[in-house]
């Protein structure tokens, strides 16, 4: 009998907790959550972007002959948080190998993927593995730049040629490393361009700049808080796997920042852009590269309808002959850095192609490259680096991801 | 004035400041909001709370499953909600939808959690009540199923946590010093405490409340006096199990991305840390001691910067308590003869 | 006790002895090869040495050998799988010193080997701006470094029962681990990089000891497993072992019959503590960078599984357990994502059914053990009801 007491107690409690939150949400809420104050910047989507004309593609000339062993490998994230970064990435690889093996019939170059999870720690195992299998002469990765740091020397120790599609941490290239090649702009042309489209595209007077604590993120915060100035307001951290943010939303609240800028990955990006938005925030919030991709939208929700980003990389799914081909792969549009690395696998295979079929001379062939690709100008310097990357800027519209187009060099 | 004097003060200590830094700004900026978020987060704690101390009680066993308890009821509210159609944005439905909603997926959580912490017992720790194992044995055991549990959870859903699910859209109900405070931890806090009696008066004055305080004392005796001891411990662990589902709704109402295989750990440890911090087998003190770590630790948060804090201030908190007054603030009573 | 019979017989020696043998035979922990315990005591102690040695020669050999079945290969590098598996089995060692010859359940183990890990970073990593010391040296300084943390840690909390203890190691566990992501001093998770390593060149002018080499560092290891094993091995024999048996047994006995308890229990937290440390150094050092993602509270659990599963309080067990558990995610690198999960349950299964774990510890006199046993046995046979020994001469085992 007292159990029924029990439960009829809680279910009182319940209905009774209820009654006072009903009490304080009299009206239903209505419709989408289009932001009121803050009158938000209209910046129009982009429909096409220029492709190079003499663009290197992975079929070649079809005449490309290989051993039978040949194989190019990629080591990043195929599982764990922030895996979808990964997936789009090895998705554009196996487009392109796959054009190349049916273009090449005298070169079937084998792919092989390691996953590292995108963890620092867990990489270290995979390319060990990588860098003893002999076969294996160029590899496409790593994606993130804390994994990239965490395993370059490994790399060097063994000649091995790797060229990142994503890692964007400037001092990747200052360890003094021959075999690592970054196939796109990093964070210290990327940190100023996003600064300059904070102050000048979005008008924004009183940034709040949120890093999170990985190496891509303190590297990026640090070169967009320097380049922001006095229009930065204030800055916090956050941690990777945090779930509750708000001690932060209470002290961005507080400043009356009128946007946000998270350097960091969506994992963690996406539930502080929905907090964000409950707690009642209408400005805009920027993200980088790391939280462009849309499981931000599936996460965030209809929050994410205030979101920026930026991303050295190019809108892929604007190019009508990589979209249809990459659709009919992955059965998805191209994510970001889909493309870079498909461009990046595409100058491995055109080195196989013409013979270049050994570790060292592999490497050499990356190091004196020197032509186009579907994406940009490919040409590297001593250490490793591109020479003029372009920075794009995207948006968020009805629900998808839409470049807005070039914001910075 | 306090905010000029405490600042003087803590700069004087002088602290390097790659190792830890005091934000103390930021502290007096943001105190009432940090006061009433932690006590939010202190109500959950202390409903979790409730099954260690109830458990450790009559079984003298910390039951390190109990996590694992809550974060089922976490996942059987998370797929009631998905189900009736909740995601990341605040729904669109009238109120008396969205409590229809809300009490559904609280009677689906403690029904999960309830069944967890019977399966539990029942393989777990049952079997080695039966062969007299060592105390060694139980802890360990526990901390076994506990972790089987969690990876279990992790083969089937995966490391990422669940979609985010926002239950209502929280409107401000009164305005303190400057700080609003939301219908959201109203609600939580509020209802918290009205369970908090509800099992507090149940244990003082119901026949099976009499049995448990019995088999806390003395468990041959109780045998002797006619209370079933087996059915007494089913009914703790059921009870917490009840506890929990319905921290388990509050939990997800306040951390929508909340819900993922470790999800329970943390929060475990904090609870069990206001279970000793009350006073072990007090349900008053589970009470006080989850409103004052989910206090303590969110200012530590606030002062030092980080969100891990309150996680350091719970576990130190702990070992003080431990060292310096084990039966907790308001003493274990759970044994005693109190009517 | 009826009321309608007369009262009970008092039992009389024969069944008494019945009873006590059944007793006795149920709180028997059998391990899963009974036979074998036998047989290695009635071995005379030359042939055990040479048993071992060849034991241990066949060890050193292993990452040469390569053995077809037995490898990692081609999921994970055998050499470096043989480094981690060392010093997972030195970890269950040290861990074994706490949990099986003391009795007090450590959940927070992970913390130790967290210290050591970021002590020998701190001081050999290029990323560190303390002073830099030459990578060997490291290693004592992580065990006293750990030992201390062990210490400060024990003091205030081993004189709490046994549960209590639990939650505050686990406690301890994860606070090293927020610390080391909060501290900026630590640097989180970004973390040190190029750990040093011992010095020495080979022939072609490149260091022996690389991070994607692992046989050095299995030598290395192996090497100081040796020589922990003999120091465990003469404190077990010592009064000190004897304290930590009385202890583990009935604490209140010992404590009534003058053991000073607390002061063991924080010799053996001390002493697993540092080799803890010790072990942590070495991983930092194999694996060349260390952040805060490696330390977390599933690790401890792992540990713990490894000792359990081994055989509580058997040092030779826990090394099996430590290098089991390390390479069974190796090996089955399908079921590695898992291994939390299986463990975890093993951890429930054994206990349950088998708590002795695989080898478990010989409930034995120590001082004079085998002597004393050998000649019980052999001179003896079975001892008959009546309880009275008598003993032949010329029927006892050798010397």
């Amino acid at each position: 009998m007292y159990r029924k007491k029990v439960i009829s107690a809680i279910a009182a409690a319940a209905t009774l907790g209820m009654l006072v939150a009903g009490c304080a949400n009299q009206t239903a809420p209505s419709g989408t959550e289009t932001s009121g104050g803050g009158s938000r910047v209209n910046i129009p989507a982009i429909s096409k972007v220029d492709v190079p004309a003499g663009a290197v593609l992975p079929a070649g000339d079809g005449k490309g002959t290989c051993p039978s062993t040949t194989t190019l490998a990629y080591a990043g994230a195929e599982t764990g948080p922030n895996a979808q970064l990964g997936i789009n990435i090895f998705n554009g690889i196996q487009l392109a190998i796959n054009q190349h093996n049916a273009a090449n019939p005298g070169c079937q170059v084998q792919f092989k993927k390691f996953d590292t999870e995108g963890d620092p720690n867990k990489a270290t195992g995979p390319v060990t593995q990588i860098v003893s299998e002999p076969d294996i002469i160029g590899v496409v990765g790593l994606p993130f730049s804390g994994e990239s740091k965490a395993t370059g020397n490994i790399f060097e120790q063994k000649g091995l040629v790797h060229i990142t599609p994503s890692a964007t941490n400037p001092s990747l290239t200052k360890n003094g490393w021959t075999t690592f090649f970054r196939a796109l702009g990093n964070d210290a042309v990327q940190g100023p361009a996003a600064a300059k489209f904070l102050t000048d595209k979005l008008q924004a007077k009183k940034v709040y700049l949120v890093q999170d604590d990985s190496d891509y993120g303190i590297g990026l915060g640090t070169t967009t808080s320097a380049a922001l100035g006095s229009a930065m307001v204030g800055s916090d951290k956050v941690v990777t796997g945090q779930k509750d943010f708000s001690a932060v939303i209470s002290k961005i609240m507080n400043s009356k920042a009128d946007t946000v800028y998270y350097a960091g990955y969506y994992a963690e990006g996406a539930p502080f852009d929905q907090q964000l938005v409950a707690k009642g925030f209408t400005g805009s919030f920027v993200g980088p590269d790391g939280v462009k991709d849309d499981q931000f939208i599936k996460l965030a929700g209809d929050a994410s309808s205030n979101a920026y980003f930026t991303c050295p990389c190019i809108p892929g799914e604007l190019i009508p002959s990589f979209e249809s081909e990459y659709k009919k792969l992955a059965n998805a549009e191209p994510g970001t850095y889909s493309i870079e690395g498909y461009d990046a696998v595409t100058v491995l295979l055109s080195g196989i192609d013409k013979g270049k079929q050994s570790r060292a001379d592999l490497l050499s062939w990356v190091k004196s490259y020197d032509a186009d690709g579907l994406s940009k100008h490919y040409k590297w310097d001593s250490t490793g680096e591109l020479a003029t990357p372009d920075v794009y800027g995207y948006k968020v519209e009805n629900g998808k991801i839409v470049p807005i187009g070039v914001i910075g060099k | 004035m306090i905010s000029e004097v405490i600042p003087t003060l803590l700069h004087s200590v002088p602290v390097d400041d790659t190792w830890i830094t005091f934000d103390v700004n930021s502290f007096t900026q943001n105190f009432w909001s940090s006061t009433f978020d932690g006590l939010t987060f202190g109500a959950i704690y202390a409903l979790v709370a409730l099954g260690y101390t109830l458990v450790y009680g009559v079984l003298n066993l910390i039951n390190f499953a109990h996590s694992e308890v809550f974060i089922t009821g976490c996942y059987g509210v998370f797929f009631t909600l998905s189900a009736l159609n909740f995601g990341p944005s605040a729904p669109r439905l009238g109120f008396w939808a969205i409590v229809g909603n809300l009490i559904l997926a609280l009677v689906v959580a403690i029904i999960a959690s309830a069944l967890m912490a019977v399966i539990v017992e029942r393989v777990a720790y049952k079997p080695l009540r039966q062969r007299k194992a060592p105390r060694l044995a139980f802890l360990i055991t526990a901390i076994g199923v506990s972790f089987a549990i969690q990876y279990t959870i992790y083969w089937w859903r995966g490391p990422s946590p669940e979609a985010a699910l926002t239950m209502f859209r929280p409107l401000a109900i009164f305005d303190v010093f400057g700080t609003i405070v939301d219908s959201q931890q109203v609600v939580i806090i509020v209802a918290a405490v009205i369970l908090m009696i509800a099992t507090d008066q149940f244990i003082r004055r119901s026949r099976t409340g009499r049995g448990i305080r019995a088999v806390a004392q003395d468990p041959d005796t109780a045998t002797l006096m006619g209370v079933n001891k087996e059915k007494i411990i089913v009914t703790t662990f059921i009870i917490g199990g009840i506890l929990a589902g319905a921290a388990a709704l509050f939990y997800v109402m306040k951390i929508p991305s909340g819900v993922q295989y470790n999800g329970g750990f943390i929060l475990g440890v904090k609870a069990f840390a206001a279970a000793v911090l009350g006073g072990i087998g007090n349900v008053r003190g589970a009470l006080l001691g989850g409103l004052l770590i989910g206090l303590i630790g969110n200012y530590g948060q606030v002062l030092l910067g980080s969100s891990q804090w309150t996680d350091v201030v719970a576990f130190v908190v702990l070992v003080l308590v431990l060292i310096v007054r084990p039966e907790g603030v308001l003493g274990s009573s759970l044994g005693k003869s109190k009517a | 006790m009826s009321t309608t019979d007369g009262p009970t017989l008092i039992p009389d020696d024969a069944s008494a002895q019945e009873i006590a043998d059944r007793e006795a035979k149920m709180r028997q922990r059998k391990g899963w090869f009974p036979g074998l315990s036998d047989k290695w005591n009635a071995l005379p102690r030359q042939t055990q040495w040479l048993i071992l040695i060849v034991v241990v020669v066949l060890a050193y050999l292993l990452p040469i050998l390569n053995p077809p079945l037995i490898t990692t290969e081609p999921g994970n590098n055998w050499q470096i799988a043989l480094a981690q598996m060392s010093v997972y089995a030195l970890v269950a060692v040290g861990l074994n010193v706490v949990v099986g010859y003391a009795g007090l359940l450590d959940l927070g183990y992970v913390a130790f080997f967290a210290l050591g890990s970021y002590t020998a970073a701190m001081f050999t990593s290029p990323d560190s701006p303390y002073v830099h010391i030459p990578y060997l040296w490291t290693l004592p300084l992580a065990m006293a470094v750990a030992m201390f943390f062990g210490v400060v840690l024990g003091v205030p909390t081993l004189r709490l029962r046994g549960d209590y203890l639990a939650i505050v190691t686990l406690g301890f566990g994860e606070i090293v681990r927020i610390l080391a992501t909060i501290i900026p001093a630590m640097k989180g998770q970004v973390g040190f990089q190029n750990v040093g390593h011992p010095p020495g060149t080979d022939s072609s002018g490149q260091t022996i000891f690389q991070n994607s080499n692992g046989t050095p560092w299995y030598w290395l290891t192996l090497t100081i497993i040796i020589v922990v094993l003999l120091a465990a091995g003469n404190l077990e024999r010592s009064r000190v072992g004897r304290a930590w048996i009385a202890i583990r047994e009935d604490e209140d006995a010992a404590e009534i019959m003058g053991v000073p308890t607390f002061k063991y229990k924080v010799w053996a937290f001390a002493i697993g503590a540092s080799v803890g440390g010790l072990s942590g150094a070495l991983f930092a050092g194999q694996v060349g960078f260390v952040n805060n993602q490696k330390f977390d509270i599933a690790t401890s659990i792992l540990f713990v599984a490894a000792v359990v599963m081994g055989g509580t309080g058997n040092k030779v067990g826990a090394i099996l357990g430590g290098a089991l558990v390390a390479y069974i995610p190796l090996r089955f690198t399908a079921i590695a994502e898992f291994k939390y999960l299986i463990f975890g349950a093993a951890l429930v299964i054994i206990m349950i059914f088998r708590p002795g774990g695989l080898l478990p510890a010989r409930q034995s006199l120590l001082a004079y053990g085998r002597l004393a046993y050998n000649k019980l046995k052999g001179a003896v046979g079975d001892i008959p009801p009546s309880g009275k020994v008598v003993l032949e001469p010329g029927k006892g085992a050798d010397k």
